[in-house]
């Protein structure tokens, strides 16, 4: 059997819902962008950027609802480490004009160079972290 | 309509990323954990939505304008330049530290996991603290 069936149809309804906001509304459904333009001062665009969180919020409670059982969440991090990591990853992903939904799953659908370049280099930093606290520092 | 679009295509999102396990910080740090147990259930996931999000590329390439807006809204800026790289690879740090990126830990603000929140809570800020300086460094 297969075990990856929940990852695969999880990220087709991940690739879904980048086609719907592109082919309904033009946009490309990048978390990070969404929510950093929403950080200023209200726009005409805010309402529909408020209702696809809404949704996105909504998503894991409606699937819990479904499957009878929450998600499983399991974090290691200490809380100085969950804040450092936040910081960076708000503020890079703005820097970098997108994290893993719009240079991941957009960017690289629209074979952007931008995109591969972006995703070739967080994952690349990403592996590198994990590394180095596991395997060098020992940590979770 | 716009607004019905937006809040559907969240909604697909939020359950894709729930049932593909990608709430799960563990399994996140398993898939980027290369030399140790890699689990690469997270390359399902992206290959899942790739697919159909190109998909969704193909079809918006042949209409005129989206369905529900008035025109395409897609980046078309191509340079790859030192802002791209530095903040993929700041957002890659703090993705291999929490295992959370900008969606998932967005999503699991209703299961009300206090260090997921604490997370949320700082990449808010840094997102924030990033439309400061940016804003600083337009004067137009």
């Amino acid at each position: 059997m297969f075990a990856y069936w929940p990852s695969l149809v999880g990220g087709m309804l991940i690739g879904l819902s980048s086609a719907t906001l592109l082919i309904l509304n033009g946009r490309i459904a990048g978390i990070s962008g969404i929510v950093g333009a929403m950080l200023r001062r209200w726009r005409s665009d805010t309402a529909w950027r408020a209702a696809f969180l809404v949704g996105l919020m909504l998503g894991p409670l409606v699937f819990a609802a479904l499957v009878g059982h929450r998600p499983p969440m399991r974090i290691a991090a200490s809380v100085p480490v969950l804040v450092l990591a936040g910081l960076l990853v708000g503020f890079g992903t703005r820097l970098g004009s997108g994290c893993t939904s719009g240079h991941g799953v957009s960017g690289l659908a629209r074979l952007s160079p931008r995109s591969f370049a972006a995703v070739g280099t967080f994952m690349a930093t990403a592996a590198a972290t994990v590394f180095l606290v596991r395997h060098v520092l020992g940590g979770p | 309509m716009k607004i019905v679009a937006a809040f559907a295509s969240g909604l697909l999102f939020g359950l894709g990323l729930a049932m593909s396990g990608m709430l799960d910080p563990a399994r996140v740090l398993g898939f980027l954990d290369f030399a140790g147990a890699w689990d690469p259930s997270l390359a399902f996931v992206l290959g899942g939505a790739v697919v159909v999000s190109m998909a969704g590329t193909r079809v918006a390439g042949r209409m005129r304008r989206p369905a529900l807006a008035e025109s395409f809204d897609i980046p078309a800026n191509r340079r790859i330049d030192v802002k791209l790289i530095g903040g993929s690879a700041m957002f890659g740090i703090g993705w291999g530290l929490a295992g959370f990126c900008p969606g998932p830990a967005l999503a699991a603000v209703p299961l009300g996991i206090p260090t997921a929140l604490i997370f949320v809570a700082a990449m808010l800020a840094g997102m924030w603290c990033f439309g400061i300086m940016n804003s600083g460094a337009r004067t137009n």
